[in-house]
């Protein structure tokens, strides 16, 4: 498994808290048997309805790699098509306020970091993005170092996770197949399983 | 020591801390269904694992079925792909299913209790958020993504972290006209939408004991619209006296050892929490959200705060300071995961029973599962729905989400006992979505408008 140590790119601002699923990729997107092309409906329907360009159909911010949010991005829906599609758009990093829980998982499992900061460090990244989009980021999974052109602040991940993603042990699968006889064990040892 | 569900369930269930620093947590029950499972199953193939515990998986269908015609194969050549997908994948993997040729199909969250599946002490996985629901029996149910998924399949279990713990005391005795909704709903918009992340729920109370099964899974459901990732009520005698007899549950010898065990996993009275919220049954009103998250809501005589979230009151065609009550619906909805039991049909049943919808709104009644369809049937209020002008459908999330047939049209207001208000979340991107009780729901559809439903509960002072 690869080990994730940092991104790089160009950064793409997108405001507003409580950005949840539904919106990240309508639900009629998740009538398909693969993840596949899924980067095509990220933010469809906010793109349409957006007053003035959305920056995900804005060309500035084409090709960008690292997206910057506000608080309790990826909230409602589990639904993994979400950060598949955002992933798949080209997006390998995210600096946001807070993140829902379970989009921050999907996110880990998918190699891509989610790092924190208070609200003004990431409004006076948001609008250093919005007004110079060609600003270089660069996103140090290790030591938490984001660098947006002149800007530099530490940003927050919880340890195990960066860990996971420094070492290359993101994805749990293979850690959690491995040691089988532990979980028969546990097994066992449930009423519910082993018979009341 | 004295210790919470929720210490002690995930205690029993952690098989080892994993070199990521993630406990290993075993899942005794997996749900799983069409749409965030195919791909699962795929990644499953490629890396070549097998699925050791299939008979602790259960599937069915419930978000991409028609409600209007369930013959197959299904009319939406994605529906009926995705079916197909999942019955090979469970046919491949040897995992039960249930499809509507069965009487056991419906939400995944409505038939995990139904089927006695849903126990507690138990840890229970969905690639579906509202999995909370099932903590209403005292489990630990949450929802995962696809790659998640694709773990449990494998190995049975999941990394995690551990969450923290907040009590949520309801004392006394609601009003009438205010039910299991308002509660809910009242919790998030106190707590706010990202109240909860971190936390599991632990909700109690006098109010809470008085509860019914049902009323108790309509507030653990929407315990992740407060951000809470699982929420659950202890178990007591209500719980058993739900369990004993359906299909999975414990008979015979085992019944009265089940309920020991389950017993000694509910909370012990001297408990700490990490957090405490406390509040009063009889404060609480008929609520109905008027934004575009759960938590942007009013009680039905108030007006939307003056400080309202502008976004929200643009999408919405609100303005701040003015009531949502009187607001003409075009669409009402009953049904999903949050209020599609029978307990919600009957509640619906009694507003509307003898009245006639209100001209141009289209009114939708969608059971949760068959078996509360034919339950409902039964008692003959298919009938009552279906004088007042109402469509009675078949078992399924259906305009909850949209991925059916069943949508909303351009800016069309819906007043909706689902759970989610989100922009677009109901089919049409610019469709508005009202959530409220499915007594509230009854009262709007009559009415034509946002009303208070203890306007027509006889002899309710409002
Ligand atoms: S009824 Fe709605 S919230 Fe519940 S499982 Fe179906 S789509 Fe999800």
């Amino acid at each position: 498994m690869n080990e994730i140590t940092q991104v790089s790119g160009h950064g793409l601002p997108l405001r507003g808290n409580d950005i949840d699923t539904d919106r990240i990729m309508p639900a009629r997107y998740l009538k398909v048997v693969s993840f596949e092309g899924l980067e095509q409906h990220v933010f469809e329907d906010d793109k349409k309805t957006n007053r003035g360009p959305h920056p995900f159909a804005d060309m500035r911010y084409q090709g960008a790699s690292i997206l910057v949010v506000n608080s309790n991005f990826g909230c409602g829906s589990s639904r993994e098509h979400a950060p598949q599609g955002l992933a798949r758009f080209g997006i390998r990093a995210i600096v946001g306020e807070s993140f829902s829980e379970i989009f921050l998982g999907n996110c880990s499992v998918l190699g891509v970091p989610c790092f924190t900061a208070d609200h003004e460090t990431i409004d006076k990244l948001q609008t250093l993005l919005e007004k110079s989009p060609e600003t270089e980021m660069v996103a140090d999974v290790k030591t938490g170092a984001i660098t947006a052109g002149s800007m530099k602040f530490t940003a927050q991940m919880p340890v195990a996770v960066r860990d996971a993603f420094v070492q290359g042990k993101w994805d749990p699968t293979a850690m959690l197949v491995d040691k089988f006889d532990d979980v028969k064990k546990v097994a066992k040892h449930l009423p519910y399983v082993a018979g009341f | 020591m004295a210790d919470t569900l929720f210490h002690k369930v995930w205690d029993a269930h952690k098989v080892r801390t994993l070199p990521s620093g993630q406990t290993q947590l075993f899942i005794g029950l997996h749900l799983i269904h069409e749409v965030t499972s195919p791909q699962a199953f795929d990644m499953l193939r490629q890396a070549g694992l097998k699925v050791p515990f299939p008979e602790r998986t259960v599937a069915t269908i419930d978000h991409i079925v028609p409600t209007s015609s369930q013959k197959r194969p299904f009319l939406d050549v994605m529906a009926e792909e995705m079916t197909v997908a999942l019955e090979k994948n469970c046919r491949e993997f040897g995992i039960k299913l249930y499809l509507p040729d069965k009487m056991e199909q419906g939400i995944v969250h409505v038939i995990g209790p139904q089927l006695g599946l849903t126990q507690p002490g138990v840890t229970i996985a969905c690639g579906d958020s509202h999995t909370s629901t099932h903590g209403a029996f005292g489990a630990i149910a949450m929802g995962i993504g696809t790659s998640q998924v694709r773990d449990v399949l494998a190995s049975q279990c999941l990394a995690m972290d551990p969450l923290k713990v907040r009590r949520i005391d309801v004392n006394g005795q609601l009003r009438p006209g205010v039910y299991a909704k308002d509660v809910i709903l009242t919790i998030i918009r106190q707590l706010g939408v990202q109240g909860g992340v971190g936390f599991a729920y632990e909700y109690g109370g006098t109010t809470l004991d008085r509860m019914t099964m049902d009323e108790r899974m309509t507030i653990c459901n929407m315990s992740i619209e407060g951000g809470a990732r699982a929420g659950y009520v202890n178990p007591d005698e209500t719980t058993f006296a739900y369990l004993k007899g359906r299909q999975f549950a414990p008979s015979g010898a085992a019944w009265d050892k089940a309920v020991t065990w389950w017993k000694s996993m509910a909370s012990d009275k001297n408990a700490t929490y990490d957090d405490r919220v406390t509040l009063e049954a009889a404060s609480i009103e008929p609520t109905v959200t008027w934004g575009i998250n759960p938590g942007q809501s009013v009680a039905i005589g108030e007006r939307i705060p003056a400080n309202a979230d502008p976004e929200a009151l643009a999408y919405m065609g609100f303005d701040a300071n003015t009531p949502v009550r009187g607001t003409k619906i075009d669409v009402a909805f009953i049904g999903s995961c949050t209020n599609g039991r029978l307990s919600d049909i009957e509640e619906a049943a009694k507003i509307v029973k003898g009245h006639k919808v209100a001209k141009g709104v289209k009114a939708l009644m969608v059971p949760g599962s068959r078996v509360v369809a034919a339950e409902a049937e039964k008692r003959g209020l298919h009938q009552i729905f279906i004088d007042a002008g109402f469509e009675w459908r078949g078992a399924g999330c259906s305009m909850c989400l949209a991925m059916n047939p069943d949508k909303l049209e351009g800016r069309q207001v819906c007043a909706s006992s689902s759970n989610r208000n989100f922009k677009g979340r109901q089919g049409s991107p610019t469709g508005r979505t009202l959530l409220m009780s499915p007594a509230m729901v009854a009262a709007a559809a009559i009415a034509g408008e946002v009303m208070d439903v203890r306007e027509v509960l006889e002899g309710v002072p409002a």
